[in-house]
Order: structure tokens, then sequence, then C-alpha cells
């Protein structure tokens, strides 16, 4: 029995009885099942096991005390009416925020944060990291960290103008379906079917080969692959507001149809529309990397997370995970963007605890 | 009379706490209830009194994000519901405890018959078979006066009309023969007409099978025909209780002599000006919606400066469709409305801004009617930028106006939202939008029915005083004849989209009247609390509500 098995169960089995001193039933039962079940893995696993086993707690613990922090700094620096939203927000909402915080950061100040240039071939291909390279070298002997930093900048950079494009296509037409109504709603809707009708990946696919594969054309074509959903979801939104009262008398009082749409319709259907925001967003980013995966997305010599995962694919089988490391960084993206809009769905269905 | 007297429900000191703004605040601050046996209770108060809270406490039920602080007892027939268990409380409720809800159209399950969602209690609860618990509703149906009893039941919720509808909700009540019965506003969904032959049904029932009530409303008429004893709320707390017949007679508190008091108020009576062209004048008006049939049909009026215009009729009378073709929403299919003597342009899109500036609406709901993500500046103020093209600190300026003129305060409700203000002052926000246009000519659609009847009777006062000041000319769309008398000058009476009569205020309230609208003020229900009995004797069922109006126009 080392020091290391012997503390860990006691401060398990001092937690649980503390817990269960103070009554904090929920906590108890954690740590309990938790000593419980640390038994059967230290007899199966050995300490090797329980080493595991703490490290992980202590990374949820870090990221835990991270969030709250993080909250805590938000709401002091925050406004009175925006800190009293914040303080709804539960940890994982708050951990959202701090990675998508940090992804910022990142692809904002890329260049002074990367220590080499994306393009920049530094040493041996596939080298291992060294106290120059965090991780180590890519097929082409450039330095993986600081093309994952660049590739928060490109991936993340494209995903958002094309989520912001698709939004501003497919929420305008969405508004001006519901006000109008008639045949251009009619119209719009059955074009929004024909899109949605092509499967979104051969649609890009042939986009692409047609036009080339460029930024812009990336962007445009993922927005038109997008729009049409969230044209449905905006005209659904958008037509439970236009039947009230309050757009009666605007139109009756003889208001455009850009005022009603921008101060009438906008403001009441921000909610769920900034919601399916996050969600769109992390299909987009998704689609990208798919196509980056696929050699049709961003052209190399950029760094992109998606082209990164298939040009260091080869090392798997090699047993190296660095190819896992781009993929991991998308994973975390998207995982942070819904722990954020799931919060929000929450706070705009005005669900309550009970 | 043989029927048990004892005691059935006791509450006492009753604590029921809500959870708001990340706290808990009381919102039933220790009220006390004894009810007996056969007994009907009256409970009464303006909305935020904590009437239906108390009804569903009676239950054993906090709603959510409610709850019964420790120290309350509800005691139901020597049980103690706050501290019997959840399936103990669930065995009570639709066998011993049954609850009539306000909008019986939607708390019926629109996906199954009536007569399923009426057996499902006997069912659950081994009373009966099915095929007995069918006989027993249709036997309830037909002491409840439903047309077709026997076939009534196997139509779905949407079949059947709002007045049956409710009444099919308390045979449903009645299906397991509760000892209580908690009624949470039943009629108040429904039009005058309807609303008695519901009234008399309830008290029959009640009255055939020994059952104890609760009955929920605002409207003190009402309660005095149902209750046996008045309990009168205020904020959650107990203002007075009495017999019916000593609380009409002889209020004690000062509140309850003000909710007595309230329909006090009468605006004299003003006569149209000689040789004067009518500001609003419909000409044989039809209208429909798209080829559909009439809505209207032949109707013609007119509404002089300066003067208030009643429309009156049961909800499917074309009033609030006349509303819609003046302000051109609805253009009619044929006739013509006049505005000063000139052809008003049909199709609102088509109208000028000046046209459009003349004719303005207030609404029913104010939840509806105001932006909730706008600022009162903003929704104030915008008619009067759009129209008058204001801005900056004129604009300002009339925005403080007019809070001025509604008797709100500019600087504390300059910069609110919607949702930070109470219904009455909602109302008022939607009566200053409509005068920042500086029309000519109001249509205040059911502008008092969603508000309690102090509030009602604030706006009212507001209405006449403006038009004094402002020489504004209304139409009243309204089915409340109180109302009517209030502040009418003329009265338009419309049934089946057709104007059955019309003339001045006075004349209208005085016989002879057509039968209909002898059979609206009729159905008006009054303070007396032997007023149904007597309307009974006098009419017979037959003649009253639905089956009156339903003969009357074949």
């Amino acid at each position: 029995m080392s020091v290391f098995v012997i503390s860990y169960y006691s401060l398990l089995l001092i937690g649980s009885s503390l817990a269960a001193y103070f009554n904090k039933r929920s906590i108890f039962i954690l740590l309990f099942s938790l000593t419980m079940v640390s038994f059967v893995l230290g007899i199966i696993g050995g300490s090797g096991t329980l080493v595991m086993v703490a490290t992980f707690a202590g990374l949820l613990a870090l990221a835990g005390m991270v969030s709250y922090s993080f909250r805590e700094a938000l709401i002091m620096m925050a406004g009175p009416e925006l800190a009293k939203e914040l303080r709804t927000a539960p940890l994982t909402a708050a951990f959202g925020m701090f990675v998508i915080f940090t992804y910022a950061i990142t692809g904002i100040f890329a260049p002074w944060i990367a220590p080499y240039g994306e393009a920049q071939i530094i040493s041996a291909a596939f080298a291992p990291a060294d106290e120059n390279m965090l991780l180590g070298a890519d097929q082409l002997g450039r330095d993986m960290f600081s093309r994952l930093v660049y590739g928060t900048r490109n991936s993340v950079g494209l995903a958002l103008t094309a989520t912001c494009l698709a939004f501003f296509m497919g929420a305008g037409a969405g508004m001006l379906a519901a006000t109008k109504g008639g045949w251009f709603d009619q119209f719009m809707g059955r074009f929004a079917d024909v899109i949605m009708s092509i499967p979104s990946l051969i649609f890009a696919l042939l986009m692409l080969s047609i036009f080339g594969s460029s930024m812009p054309v990336i962007i445009v074509a993922v927005a038109i692959i997008y729009a049409p959903r969230v044209f449905r979801l905006t005209r659904a939104v958008a037509g439970n507001v236009v039947v009230m009262d309050y757009i009666e008398a605007a139109k009756l009082r003889g208001e455009g149809t850009g005022y009603l749409i921008r101060r009438e319709i906008l403001p009441n259907s921000m909610a769920p529309l900034v919601a399916e925001f996050g969600l769109e967003f992390c299909f987009v980013f998704l689609l990208v990397a798919g196509l980056s995966f696929l050699g049709l997305g961003i052209q190399p010599p950029t760094a992109d997370w998606g082209s990164m995962v298939r040009e260091n694919a080869t090392l798997i089988s090699f047993g190296d995970i660095t190819p896992l490391i781009p993929a991991a960084a998308i994973a975390l993206l998207t995982v942070a963007v819904n722990f954020v809009v799931d919060w929000m769905l929450f706070r705009s269905s005005g669900l309550k605890e009970h | 009379m043989s029927h048990d007297k004892s005691v059935l429900l006791e509450i006492k000191n009753l604590r029921i706490e809500g959870y708001s703004d990340e706290k808990w605040v009381d919102i039933i601050k220790g009220v006390d209830l004894t009810l007996h046996r056969g007994e009907v209770m009256g409970l009464i108060g303006e909305s935020g009194a904590g009437k239906s809270t108390i009804g569903a406490g009676a239950m054993g039920y906090a709603r959510d994000g409610t709850r019964i602080s420790e120290g309350s007892s509800i005691e139901f027939d020597g049980m103690e519901l706050t501290t019997a268990t959840e399936s103990e409380k669930r065995a009570l409720r639709g066998s011993r405890i049954a609850y009539v809800a306000q909008s019986a159209a939607a708390s019926f399950n629109p996906a199954h018959k009536i007569i399923d969602q009426h057996t499902e209690a006997p069912l659950q609860y081994r009373l009966q078979k099915r095929m007995e618990a069918q006989e027993d509703a249709m036997d309830l149906y037909k002491r409840l006066r439903l047309p077709n009893p026997t076939e009534i039941g196997f139509r779905y919720p949407h079949q059947v009309s709002g007045g049956q509808l409710q009444r099919a909700m308390t045979a449903m009540a009645m299906s397991c023969r509760p000892d209580l019965i908690i009624f949470d506003e039943p009629t108040t969904a429904l039009d005058v007409t309807t609303q008695i032959e519901v009234l008399a049904a309830i008290r029959d029932i009640v009255e055939q099978f020994n059952t104890a009530a609760l009955y929920i409303t605002h409207d003190l008429a009402v309660v005095a025909q149902m209750a046996d004893t008045i309990k009168v709320l205020l904020k959650g707390e107990e203002v007075e209780e009495a017999s019916t017949k000593e609380m009409l007679d002889n209020p004690k508190e000062d509140y309850t002599k003000s909710l007595w008091a309230v329909r006090s108020f009468e605006s004299p009576q003003r006569h149209r000006p000689k040789d004067a062209t009518p500001l609003i004048s419909l000409q044989h008006v039809d209208a429909s919606y798209s080829s559909g049939p009439k809505i209207l049909d032949d109707v013609s009026f007119d509404i002089y400066e300066g003067m208030t215009v009643a429309v009156v009729g049961e909800s499917g009378s074309g009033k609030s469709t006349v509303a819609r073709v003046i302000t051109g929403l609805l253009p009619p299919s044929k006739g013509e409305v006049l505005f000063r003597g000139t052809p008003f342009t049909h199709d609102y899109r088509n109208r000028s801004k000046d046209e459009l500036r003349q004719c303005q609406m207030i609404y029913q709901s104010a939840d509806t009617s105001l932006n909730p993500k706008v600022r009162i500046s903003e929704i104030i103020g915008r008619p009067a930028q759009f129209y008058s093209g204001l801005k900056g600190t004129a604009l300002k300026a009339r925005v403080d106006e007019l809070l001025d003129l509604i008797e709100l305060e500019p600087s504390q409700f300059y910069n609110r939202y919607p949702s930070e203000l109470s219904g009455g002052q909602k109302q008022r926000i939607g009566i200053a939008r409509a005068l920042a246009a500086e029309p000519a000519f109001i249509i205040c659609d059911e502008v008092t029915s969603a508000l309690d009847q102090l509030v009602a009777e604030g706006i009212l006062r507001l209405l006449d005083r403006l038009q004094n000041e402002l020489n504004l000319a209304y139409m009243f769309i309204t089915h409340d004849l109180a109302t009517v008398r209030s502040i009418a000058d003329e009265v338009v009476v419309m049934q089946q989209g057709k104007v059955v009569e019309q003339g001045p205020k006075d004349d209208m309230f005085t016989p002879p009247h057509h039968p209909y609208t002898d059979l609206l003020l009729s159905s008006v229900p009054e303070m007396d609390p032997d007023w149904l009995t007597t309307l009974l004797e006098e009419r017979g069922i037959e003649n009253l509500g639905d089956a009156a109006a339903a003969k009357m126009s074949k």
C-alpha cells in the first residue's frame, strides 16, 4: 500500500463522513459510491487505475473551479441587469463560455501566441515533441501547436462567417415570409424545401467543384445549405408574433415592413434564434471540418483543424494521438457551445426548476 | 332539511409561499376557512388576491413554484392534507374533491371524446363499469339541461359550444359524486346569455347532490346568486366573511364597500348635434372572410363627434368585425364607410397617413397589444414621431404630456417595459398610444373585460374625461351591459351580423325592447341574491340563454 492509495481512500472517507454529518445528501451519495467503486477498481486494476480516477476527478474539479471563477469574474464586470442573468447560468454554461472565450482570444491573437508561422517548416517530418515544439511536428515538419493556434482563426472564423450569413439570409427571409404571408410565403417555403431536399454534403461538393474551393465559395455554399433551416424556424417563431395585437396596431399605424421586422418582430423572436445560432454553428463547424477532411475545404498551406486531422491520420497506426488533438479541439468547442445553448434554451423556454 | 351539515373542510392559518426573485414570498398570509357539507362559499377579490391559490390549496395542491408553508392546516373530512402523501391526496382528487376550471375549452383534451374524459375518473377509481358510467354521464347531462344528452358526450370538445362545454365539465366534476367541488371562475369566459344557463345548472346540481362548493369569481353579482356565504380577499388576506344577504346589505369593511359601489359611475347622456355630418357612418355594410358566409349583413349606423356608441352583442355577433371594417383590416364586400361625409378608403394599406391617424384602436388584452420588448417611451413616442414627425426634446415633452393625461407619473414610467406594469397601467399605456396619434375617433374593443372591476372603473372614468377634454368619439365594443350603462350615449345591439336595435342609451334601457335586447338585458346578473330564482320563475328555463336566442333567430 503506497502513501497515495492510503491518502486516496482516507480523503474519500473523510469527505463522505463530513457530507453525512452536515446532511448533504447528494454529495454524500456521490462520494460514498465513489469510495465503493474505488474498492472494486483498486482490487481489479491496482493503484494505476486509482491514479487515473484521481486525475480525472481532479480535472473535473479544476474545470469546475475555473468555470466558477470565470462566472464570478463575468458577474463582477457586467452591469446589474446582465449580472442577474449571469447568476442563473449553471457551471456547465460558465465552462462553455470560458472555452468560447479562450478560443476567441486564441483566434484573435494567433500571430502573437503561435511561436512559429503556420506554413513554416522547422524540423523533420513527424518529429516528436521537444522543448521547441509543444506537440511535435506534422507530416511536413511544421509546428503542430502553431498550426493549431492558427487553425482556430481559420476554422472558427470561417464557420462563424458562414453561420452569420446563413442567419442573415434565413432569418430575413423567414420574417419577411411571416409578415407578407400569401403567395410570397408559399414561394419561399417551397424554395426552402427544394434546397433542403438536396443532401448537404453532396450540394457542397457540387458547388465547390463547379466554382473551385476558395474561402468565399465555401462560405456562400455552407450558408445556402443552412439558411433554409433557419428560415423554417424563424418563420414559425415570427408566425406566432405577427398575430399579436401590437403588430396589428403597428400595421394600422401605417408602418412599413422594414420597421415591423426590425422593431416589432425581431426583438420578440430573438431568444430562440440565438439558441438556434449556437446549434447551427456546431453543425456548420462540423460540415466545414468534414469538407476539409475530404480535401475540398480550406486549401493548404492554410492551417485548418479538419485538414490537420487528415494530414496526420497516418500517425494513428503508430499509436500517436497527435491527429486527435485538432479533432478534440473541434469536439471541445461544439460541446462548449452546446452547454451555453442549453442554458439559453432553458431560459427562453421559461422552464423553472421544481 | 335532512341534509347532513357537518364540517367538511376546515382550513386554518393557510400560508402559501411563492418563489420569485430568488426568495420565497408569502402569497397567502394566513387564511382560515370553514366549509360545511352542502354549503357554497364564494371567494371574491381582485386578480392577485389569491383566490385560485386558495382553491388549489383546498385540494392540498400547490402549483409549481409555490409551496404550502409549515403551520398551515387543511383538514378535509377529518384528513389532514398538508401531511398526507401524494398518493393519498391523489386518491381524493377526482373522487371526493373535483375542480372546474375557468376555460373548459382549454381544459378538455381535444383528442378525446367528452364522455371518455367524463368516465375516466369513475373507471380509474373502480366506482362504476364503463357502461354504467356512460349512462350516469347521460343522466347528468340531462340534469344540466344539455341538448341531446344521450348523444352530446360522443362529440369532441371542439364540436360543442363554450357554454355547453362548461356544463359538460361541471357534469364531469360530478361524475364521482364528490363532497366538494372547486369552481374557478367557471363563467368568466362566457357571454351573459350563456352564463345564466351555466349558473342555473350549477346551482341546481349542487343542491341536488348536497355538494359543498368553493365558488371563485371576481363578479359580485354572480357570487350573490351562487353562494351561501361570501369571503372577501385582498392580497392574500381575508377582509371579511359573512352570509350572502348580510354581506350585500351591510358590508363592514371599507374595501368591501368600495367593491360594492363600483358600478356607480355613469356619464351623462349626450345627444346628437343637429345638422352635423356624422364622423363615421356605416352604410349598408356587408363583410365576410375570404368567400365564407356573411359575417356582417347590411349593417348601418352613425357615430357623431364627441359621442360614445356602444356596440353590444354576444361573441360571434360580428361586433369585432365591425371594428375591422372601419379600420380597414377587412374591406367590406358591399356598402361604404364614410368619414365626415367622404368615403373612407376600404383597405388600410391604401389609406394615407392622415386617414390612418384619425382612427385608432385600444385592444382588449393589454398583454398582447403592447410589444413586451419595447420601452414605454417608444410605445407611446412612436405614433407621435410617425405622424407628427416629432424628434428629440419635442418628442420627450409630448410623451410626458401623454403620460400626464393618462395619470401616470412620467419620470417613473418613461423607461419601463410593459412587463413591469400592472394590468390597469398597461391598458392606460394602450390608451396613450391611441391618443398619441391625435385621432378623432377611437375604437375600444372590450377594453375593460380583462380588468378587475375597480381598475375597470378607473379606465372608464379616464376615457370619459379624455372624451370631454379632447372631443373624441368612441366606438365601444362590449358584451358587458354595465359598461354600456356607465359610458355609452348610443347603443347598437347586434345579433348574428345584423343590427337588431339602435338608439340613445336612455331609450334602450327602458321598455319596450326588441326581444333580443330584452334577453340580453334580463341576463345581466344583479346584486340581488334572489335575482336568478325570480328570473327562472318568471321566464322558465326554456326562455333563457342560448335556447331563447336560438328560437329568436329561427
